[in-house]
């Protein structure tokens, strides 16, 4: 008798439960488009941000929705944009590859310390101590945030302490952008090949005394392309919207601060430019 | 008069205060350096707008650079010269910034020009204004607009105006010698900030180790005046304002909140001092009392010394020994190590430490923390900077800020000075609330 009261009891509760469950699930049911999910899957579940949305499910519903085209999504290979829009019966559309562009090629090697930092090893926390130990106000600190904060493995620091960029590998999420304290990333299309690669707002030998490589704002790569390249604040700024497919203005460049990125050669510099040949570390008042 | 109370905050530190060498010595004039650096962010606001232009002379005490709104403070010329150049400046934030380079002329009696006098009998609004065309800054080290300070807000009264002479940070003398040698000009302050303020009794709070600048002082109160002198004990971070509230009101500024929550207001001894010494005149800051010392340099001392004069100067004028490893700008609890001799002397620059290579302990390795809880026992606001610490490193700031009360940190080092794992706890802390800051801002925009 005391076991059927107990099932009874409890097999009521269960199906009145179920009842309302099966209630709820009627009547509080939202649609989703079945798709999204198939999209999402289909994204590289990077959650980097590159598109503009906050994760890769956002994108996947602005996809569906046809508010975005697959080829926003730079991270996906080519097939993988392909399958998505054969998918979703859309044009797959073209976005420009972007990278991430450093603005400093102050490496150990040229560019002195005037201080000697302890403390955390983190360039957030070295700008904190009075800007950090560089002798150049702008320049890298090379402790490597951007480094550690770069998700997909684009970002290593070379032998003088300076971010080099794997264009392959960047997807242009901006987190390098974001945790560097000095500002130094951009985030820029990769035909963008024409480079100011310097940040100083100084002007003559003063910022060569810190850096060999800065821009000393001599102001001869806006004097060989003038519709291209201003001075503003002591720093060439070229005018993207222009041709800027030509290497004019870095032939006469006499430090090396404005550089051609070149798809297969790396950074290549003007015929003018100085050569630096110290392997090791640029120590104060070396010349 | 005299009332030695046993009050005081829970928990701090008690550093070696090495005050011995400078507090004896009296405040000497600092000549003029051959050129003068004068960046115009020298104070929390907005830069000072430049209105003077290449290659004009200007007066000592002219205007450099007038305010750029309210939360700002005008620049007067610290000396007799010429605008050499104006450009940008090294600044110890390690960025440059916009800045005048002025020329002393060399043979000039540099007597400061006189402006419009504010007198006592001016209303309260007038001699607002008159603070913020003084130039005046918390001269403390946070150079905070000393107009915006004052400001009551509505709703609010001040009951208590509380004048700060505790100078907590060890090496430092500057305020010890100012309550010392200028009470006159001290009084004359408080009398405008009674007047601004509206409060009903002064409380003079200085640490028992300045016991002669506490009798000085008592021994002079003018009759009509409602001050008191109450002495504290020793104790790190009795300077900041929260905990000199708590110790001499016992009362507790709610977190986030400023001391007027508590009907007080406090002003730095050394700004209450140059409040009552420039505005009868109508003149603006041109110099401020500096200590230099540390082991590092032969003639320690307090200077009065012109704003915008550089540190490289300095060092070379005090004697400063050859093998300098760190400068400190401030004491060397709160201050800035400077990276870059160039830099010069601004407003809110009170002290200048200096130690040589062999003086100073070199950073040791940084140990895990092993949650000993000498940090929790430290924090004067109770926080518990060993919890945090960990959650800086592996980057939880929002949980940070939401959970534990980073905010209300201000950065006052106890907890890095106790820290038997020589976890830069302060810096961490810096560098958080300066990312939840920035997070913040981004989500309004």
């Amino acid at each position: 008798m005391t076991i059927l009261i107990a099932l009874l009891t409890l097999g009521g509760l269960t199906l009145l439960l179920a009842l309302m469950l099966t209630i709820a699930n009627k009547k509080l049911y939202v649609y989703e488009d079945p798709r999204i999910d198939v999209v999402e899957g289909m994204l590289p579940h990077a959650n980097c941000g590159a598109c503009g949305y906050p994760g890769c499910r956002p994108f996947a519903e602005a996809l569906v929705n046809g508010e975005m085209l697959p080829g926003k999504c730079t991270v996906s290979s080519e097939d993988g944009r392909k399958a998505i829009a054969e998918f979703l019966g859309v044009d797959a559309g073209s976005e420009e590859k972007r990278v991430a562009r450093l603005a400093c090629a102050g490496g150990l090697n040229v560019a002195i310390n005037r201080a000697k930092y302890e403390g955390l090893t983190t360039c957030r926390g070295e700008a904190l101590i009075s800007g950090g130990s560089k002798g150049c106000s702008w320049g890298c600190l090379g402790h490597g945030d951007c480094e550690t904060v770069c998700d997909f493995d684009a970002i290593s620091m070379n032998e003088f302490g300076l971010p080099v960029v794997d264009e392959a590998k960047c997807t242009a999420c901006g987190d390098c952008v974001e945790v560097c304290p000095k500002d130094l990333f951009s985030i820029h299309p990769v035909s963008h090949r024409l480079w100011v690669a310097c940040k100083s707002l100084e002007a003559g030998d003063g910022v060569l005394e810190d850096c060999e490589v800065g821009c000393t704002a001599c102001g001869k790569c806006a004097m060989d392309a003038p519709n291209l390249i201003s001075m503003v604040h002591n720093l060439p700024v070229i005018d993207y919207s222009k041709n800027h497919q030509i290497q004019v203005p870095i032939q006469r460049c006499p430090t090396g601060a404005i550089v051609w990125i070149d798809e297969k050669k790396g950074i290549i510099k003007g015929a003018e430019a100085k050569k630096i040949i110290r392997k090791g570390k640029k120590m104060l008042g070396e010349s | 008069m005299l009332n030695l109370t046993a009050n005081t905050f829970k928990h701090g530190v008690h550093p070696p205060e090495n005050k011995e060498e400078t507090n004896g010595l009296p405040i000497r004039q600092f000549p003029f350096a051959p050129l003068i650096i004068l960046p115009m962010q020298q104070h929390i606001g907005a830069p000072s707008q430049i209105i003077v232009r290449e290659g004009q002379e200007v007066a000592r005490g002219q205007l450099l650079a007038k305010a750029n709104g309210y939360m700002s403070v005008p620049m007067h010329s610290p000396v007799s010269g010429k605008v050499r150049k104006i450009a940008n400046v090294p600044v110890i934030s390690g960025q440059m910034a916009q800045g005048i380079y002025l020329e002393p002329f060399p043979f000039s009696s540099q007597e400061v020009i006189e402006g419009n006098p504010i007198p006592l009998s001016a209303s309260p609004e007038e001699i607002l204004q008159g603070i913020q065309d003084a130039g005046i800054v918390g001269l403390g080290g946070a150079a905070f607009p000393t107009h915006v300070k004052l400001k009551i807000p509505e709703g609010k009264t001040c009951e208590h105006l509380i004048i700060n002479g505790i100078e907590c940070e060890p090496y430092l003398t500057t305020d010890h010698r100012v309550m010392l040698e200028q009470a006159d000009d001290i009084f004359m302050g408080i009398r405008y900030l009674l007047k601004v303020t509206g409060a009903k009794g002064v409380i003079i709070g200085i640490e028992a180790n300045k016991q002669d600048a506490a009798d000085h002082l008592s021994g002079r109160i003018p009759k009509d005046l409602p001050v008191k002198v109450q002495v504290v004990p020793v104790k790190y971070p009795q300077g900041a304002e929260k905990m000199l509230i708590t110790s001499l009101l016992g009362k507790e500024v709610p977190s986030g909140g400023l001391p007027i929550e508590v009907n007080a207001v406090v002003v730095n001894v050394a700004t209450t001092a140059e409040i009552g010494r420039l505005l009868p005149h109508g003149q603006g800051i041109q110099e401020r009392v500096v200590t230099i010392t540390g082991p590092a340099i032969r003639k320690k001392g307090n200077y009065l010394i012109p704003i915008g004069t550089p540190l490289r100067y300095v060092l070379e004028q005090v004697g400063a020994s050859e093998n300098i490893s760190e400068v400190y700008m401030g004491g060397p609890m709160m201050g800035v190590s400077a990276s870059n001799l160039d830099i010069s002397i601004v407003k809110g620059t009170s002290g200048i430490v200096v130690f040589g290579d062999n003086d100073i302990k070199k950073t040791e390795k940084i140990y895990p923390c092993i949650k000993c809880g000498a940090c929790v026992d430290a924090c004067p606001i109770f926080l518990n900077p060993s919890k945090l610490g960990i959650l800086a490193k592996f980057e939880a700031y929002e949980t940070m800020a939401e959970d534990f009360n980073l905010m209300d940190c201000f950065e006052c080092g106890s907890c890095s000075f106790v820290c038997p794992s020589n976890i830069p706890l302060v810096q961490y802390f810096r560098l958080s609330k300066g990312i939840v800051r920035k997070r913040k801002a981004a989500l309004q925009t």
